[in-house]
């Protein structure tokens, strides 16, 4: 460091001109200067557009009614509600519909990933076909193509396919029972939270006495007797409170049940399908860059099959796989504002009516943009967290 | 004693034997590839009824059952519909494919002036392809012509107005021509400016680089739609009043900024590969910053993220098809536009479109990835780990 420090130092011997340091300083001050005059500029022209336009600018119009419907609500809303009401229901249905898409992209896409790898020629070939397709199309055509192709040309109610459990699959979407929990019902969740307590705690003693005495105990199956049997048990304790609200036919519509509009159906299956291409690709080259002498070390250790991929060759795989997996989930959450092309109500299908109704413009855009940005730091965190306990910890 | 040497040294090499029968030919490969254990013939099996279950209702579908030819929506619906087909046919409607083909390539632009996208498709084609094939010489006069005759040239003869040629407003412009126009223009723009963020991102100038960072993280953080719907709502905010932006440049725009976010990052990950002492050894031989980075460092780490660049570009591709959104006609917008269109409005039109979109855009997706891997391997040196 401090012989870099003399040369440093040293006067340059040329014309200042031909100095970084110099040109760096100029060069940013240039920049700074354009920038400054380019913002001032646009501050300029925004202020007149919006005073000639007579749009009052802050963020007091979210209080106003919204005056519009809102086909897919989670949340208590009616066209009474403020601005900021409905944008907060298009926000939890962008929650919803990226999550779901997400834990089923990832299945469906380890599944696929997986079955690029095996050594059956037919799986393989379906698996690559499969990616081939899906990869190379745009997602808003699988949208449509859901959409206007499959879902809308389901028959009528009336005619309705009967689907196993007691559903129905037609026009106007999906229907399944609805769960109804009565009296006493509580209990199976509290049982529930405390098999999982239980679960989590059997595992840790488990693996501490693992760890120091080597003796191994049937965790997994402790575990799903915990988590599965004493729900169960409360259940019966607590007189069998649940019941179901089995979809009904009647003459032009069903009634009951539980309805899954085509429109959330349509964009969680393309956003599923599509990026399950993508994630599938991930694993494979998760799963090819763990290096063959690995397994075969976990073989030469005794470890049977299933026990070299869960122990060696997964974490390992999951390694190199987490950080692209983290952008394909942010990718999915991103493709999301889809919805708009087909109605369903996300954050920016809702934003965009209020911003048609209200020609907030810029509130409205900066709104999206940052909850966007909000959702993929939070996800990246999320994802980052996972990466650092998957990560090599070096010595 | 020596003729009574009873050490056998053979001499000839031992004719080869062929492989055992049970190691041979079809039986073998099944055996090895399809039913090698018994979890391995359940997935052949359940993988036959899948291909079993959907390939026939596929090529029934797409040929076998389609509707090639006809002039309305009767040929594409059933007699309970009412049209030509029977009762519970479902097929591809090619039919109407063909009519809306003029549409789907160039959207509303008029029928009298298409010669001229035609040509520019023509001269397109004839441009690309010999760039394409490494061993046609003369690369440094094709890429001029490719990326800047060719532009201006399509821009006249699109946009007209000059030269005796009737202007084509881009409002009307739709179809193949604007996925293709936007994309050329998106791909030609992102990638120098996304060198330029990846460059700014790893200066030394600590105000350059926070300008690229944020400006890289920002964009990669909102949706398309969301920069889409800037260009299309905020731009027009920005701008003195009078002074209005085409949208189909807007939409341009849009797309080249985002798609140039993405190369950044892409750039960036080469950049970062190229070991230290290239850029020590550019140093020292007393190479400025441009050269160094130009003739040094870029090629080098160009050739490395060559996968990841043409990743970008297929994604831009892809991604054109959301000017819809906003209000323009690319290829699957007049796909959908033409659902709506009472002569032809039958439960097989969406399908039959969408599969014809799907298609072209699989082609284009499909050509590129294969082209970047025969360049991926065409360059590759050997010199990696």
């Amino acid at each position: 460091m401090a012989s870099q420090e003399i040369l440093r130092e040293e006067p340059s011997r040329g014309s200042f001109i031909n100095d970084p340091k110099v040109r760096g300083i100029f060069f940013q001050a240039v920049v700074v200067i354009v920038l400054v005059a380019s913002v001032w500029w646009i501050v300029q022209n925004t202020i007149d557009n919006l005073t000639r336009l007579n749009i009052a600018s802050g963020f007091g119009f979210l209080r106003g009614r919204a005056g519009f419907d809102i086909s897919d609500s989670a949340i208590a809303y009616s066209s009474d509600s403020t601005y900021s009401r409905a944008i907060l229901v298009g926000f939890i249905n962008t929650l919803i519909v990226a999550g779901a898409g997400i834990v089923t992209a990832t299945l469906i896409g380890f599944i696929l990933g997986i079955g690029r790898l095996s050594r059956n020629w037919l799986i393989r070939k379906i698996c690559m076909v499969y990616v081939e397709v899906f990869r190379n199309i745009p997602p808003l055509l699988v949208i449509f193509f859901w959409y206007s192709g499959v879902l809308a040309v389901l028959p009528a109610p009336r005619d309705s396919y009967n689907l196993p459990f007691g559903s129905f699959l037609n026009q106007r979407g999906f229907y399944f029972p609805r769960a109804v929990w009565g009296d006493g019902s509580w209990l199976i969740f509290v049982a529930l939270l405390l098999g999982i307590a239980m679960a989590w705690f059997v595992a840790r003693k488990a693996r501490q006495r693992q760890m120091a005495t080597g003796q191994q105990f049937p965790v997994f199956w402790t575990s799903a007797a915990l988590i599965v049997g004493l729900p169960l048990l409360a259940y019966a304790l607590s007189g069998f409170p649940l019941s179901f609200d089995f979809p009904q036919q009647s003459t032009f519509n069903l009634v009951g049940g539980f309805q899954v509009k085509p429109e959330f159906l349509s964009l969680y299956l393309a956003l599923s399908f599509y990026t399950a291409a993508f994630i599938a690709e991930i694993v494979r080259a998760g799963i090819m860059g763990v290096s063959k002498g690995q397994t075969e070390a976990a073989g030469a250790l005794g470890l049977r099959p299933g026990s070299i991929l869960r122990l060696v060759v997964v974490p390992q795989a999951m390694r190199i796989v987490i950080p692209p997996l983290t952008s394909q989930y942010l990718n999915l959450t991103k493709n999301s504002s889809l919805a708009i092309a087909i109605g369903y109500p996300d954050l920016t299908a809702t934003t965009g009516t209020v911003l048609n109704q209200t020609g907030q413009a810029i509130e409205c855009v900066l709104i999206m943009m940052v909850v966007y940005l909000v959702l993929s730091l939070l996800t990246s965190a999320v994802m980052n967290v996972v990466n650092a306990r998957m990560a090599l910890v070096e010595r | 004693m020596q003729e009574h040497d009873l050490s056998f040294v053979r001499v000839e090499m031992a004719a080869a034997q062929p492989a055992p029968p049970s190691e041979r030919g079809l039986g073998a490969w099944i055996r090895r590839n399809l039913i090698a254990s018994i979890g391995d013939t359940i997935l052949t099996i359940i993988g036959i009824v899948l291909v079993a279950m959907i390939l026939p209702q596929v090529i029934n579908w797409a040929f076998i059952n389609a509707q090639w030819t006809g002039t309305d929506r009767t040929f594409c619906a059933t007699v309970a519909q009412g049209g030509i087909q029977p009762d519970g046919w479902t097929g591809a409607c090619w039919a109407f494919v063909n009519a809306k083909f003029g549409q789907f390539m160039f959207g509303r632009y008029p029928l009298d002036e298409r010669w001229r996208p035609i040509l520019i498709a023509v001269l397109f084609a004839a441009l690309l392809v010999p760039l394409l094939i490494p061993k046609v010489r003369r690369k440094g006069l094709n890429a001029m012509l490719f990326f800047g005759a060719l532009p201006i040239l399509a821009f006249i003869l699109l946009v007209g107005g000059v030269f005796g040629l009737p202007h084509v407003e881009t409002s009307l412009w739709g179809g193949l021509l604007v996925t293709l126009s936007l994309s050329f223009v998106g791909i030609a723009v992102s990638l120098p400016l996304g060198i330029v963020l990846a460059l700014g991102r790893r200066s030394k100038m600590p105000i350059v680089k926070m300008l690229c960072v944020v400006f890289i993280e920002t964009v990669r953080g909102i949706p398309l739609i969301t920069v889409l719907f800037m260009a299309s709502v905020m731009l027009p905010l920005f701008l003195p009043a009078g002074v209005t932006f085409d949208k189909f440049l807007r939409a341009l725009i849009g797309v080249s900024l985002f798609a140039a976010a993405y190369m950044a990052e892409v750039v960036r990950g080469g950049l970062q590969a190229i070991p230290r002492g290239q850029y020590e050894g550019a140093d020292s031989l007393g190479l400025g910053y441009w050269q160094k980075m130009g003739l040094i460092v870029l090629p080098q780490a160009l050739k490395l993220v060559i996968p990841g660049i043409v990743n970008t570009f297929i994604g831009m591709f892809k991604d054109t098809s959301l000017v819809y959104i906003i209000g323009m006609f690319d290829l699957l917008g007049v796909v959908k536009l033409n659902f709506s269109d009472a002569n032809w409005a039958t439960p097989q039109t969406a399908r039959s479109g969408l599969v014809f979109a799907a298609f072209i855009f699989w082609l284009f997706c499909f050509g590129m990835s294969r082209y970047s891997m025969f360049t991926e391997r065409r360059l590759d040196t050997g010199h990696k780990r």
